[in-house]
């Protein structure tokens, strides 16, 4: 069993308005150090161990369905459990 | 001419759509349920707006997977025409038949509206009825309708006309270039962000829209005459 997360950000070259909004906010808290704030996606997934790669599981995974290439960047952490 | 409407859980605009083609177009369409696997018999295909799904993951992205999604796919693939709109663009979208994504509105906001859009491309088989340049009022409601694509598609996009309709005064969203409706590069995948099935009665506050199923119409009668 491997425990797996995974993070989905927006590519760099999309405007995130919601780490926008959260920025603004942060700032309007007096935390001026703040230089930017981008908000993505957590997910866990728990995956058995099979005669497939995991690594290739988990490309594919992302790419048919977790993510969306046109707009969204992605790296995982892979854990045995 | 028999149009389909497609169903997927969390569709809550296909009642609009079935009634601009029967009562307001005055011709035939049936619901099509997303577990089905033939769109045998239809001459056009309709993806109505809502949230398909719970818009889990992303708008769009788990309706790319129902049954009926590769029949839809095949159906484009002959050149008949294919319609999404809000949720149906998004699917469209993810699906790969539109290039491009929808993000959240720049504004964070969910708007809902009525908007003016410039026809900037009548030459469409869903256009038609239009003139160029012509300004039309179609209501809007989305929360993540902000059109995005890379530089070299949006330059694709302007290079093959497939600009189809873009906000003419206000940008709700916040999308590249004020795109409010795209099509593909063969011109017979149309998405579109305002729903034209919204505005097809003056009870309703106007029939702007219904040049969009009038145009759809008049192509498929010319393709009889010619068949």
């Amino acid at each position: 069993m491997y425990n797996v997360k995974v993070f989905v950000t927006l590519k760099k070259s999309v405007l995130d308005p919601q780490g926008t909004a959260v920025m603004g906010s942060l700032k309007s808290l007096n935390y001026g150090e703040v230089e930017d704030v981008r908000i993505g996606k957590y997910m866990e997934i728990q995956v058995a161990k099979s005669d497939r790669d995991i690594h290739a599981v988990l490309d594919e995974m992302c790419d048919k369905l977790l993510t969306n290439p046109v707009m969204e960047d992605y790296r995982y952490e892979i854990e045995e459990a | 001419m028999k149009f389909a409407v497609i169903q997927f859980p969390g569709s809550n605009c296909d009642l609009d759509m079935l009634h601009a083609i029967e009562d307001a177009l005055g011709e035939e369409a049936e619901y099509v349920w997303h577990a089905e696997t033939s769109l045998d018999g239809f001459d056009a295909v309709l993806l109505p707006g809502g949230f398909s799904y719970g818009d889990y993951l992303r708008t769009g992205a788990i309706a790319k997977f129902a049954n009926i999604m590769p029949e839809v796919v095949r159906f484009a693939e002959t050149g008949k025409p294919v319609l999404g709109v809000c949720n149906g663009f998004q699917i469209l979208a993810e699906s790969g038949l539109l290039p491009g994504a929808l993000i959240r509105n720049n504004n964070l906001h969910f708007v809902c509206k009525t908007v003016s859009l410039r026809v900037e491309n009548a030459e469409t088989m869903f256009t038609s009825e239009y003139a160029g340049g012509e300004e039309i009022r179609i209501p809007v409601a989305h929360g993540e309708g902000n059109y995005y694509c890379d530089d070299a598609t949006l330059a694709e996009l302007r290079a093959n006309g497939q600009i189809v309709f873009t906000y003419a005064s206000e940008n709700p969203n916040g999308s590249i270039a004020n795109i409010a409706g795209i099509t593909n590069k063969a011109g017979n995948v149309l998405g579109m962000m305002p729903h034209p099935e919204r505005a097809v009665e003056d009870v309703v506050g106007g029939t702007a829209g219904l040049g969009v199923f009038k145009s759809m119409l008049k192509a498929w009668k010319e393709e009889q005459v010619h068949a």
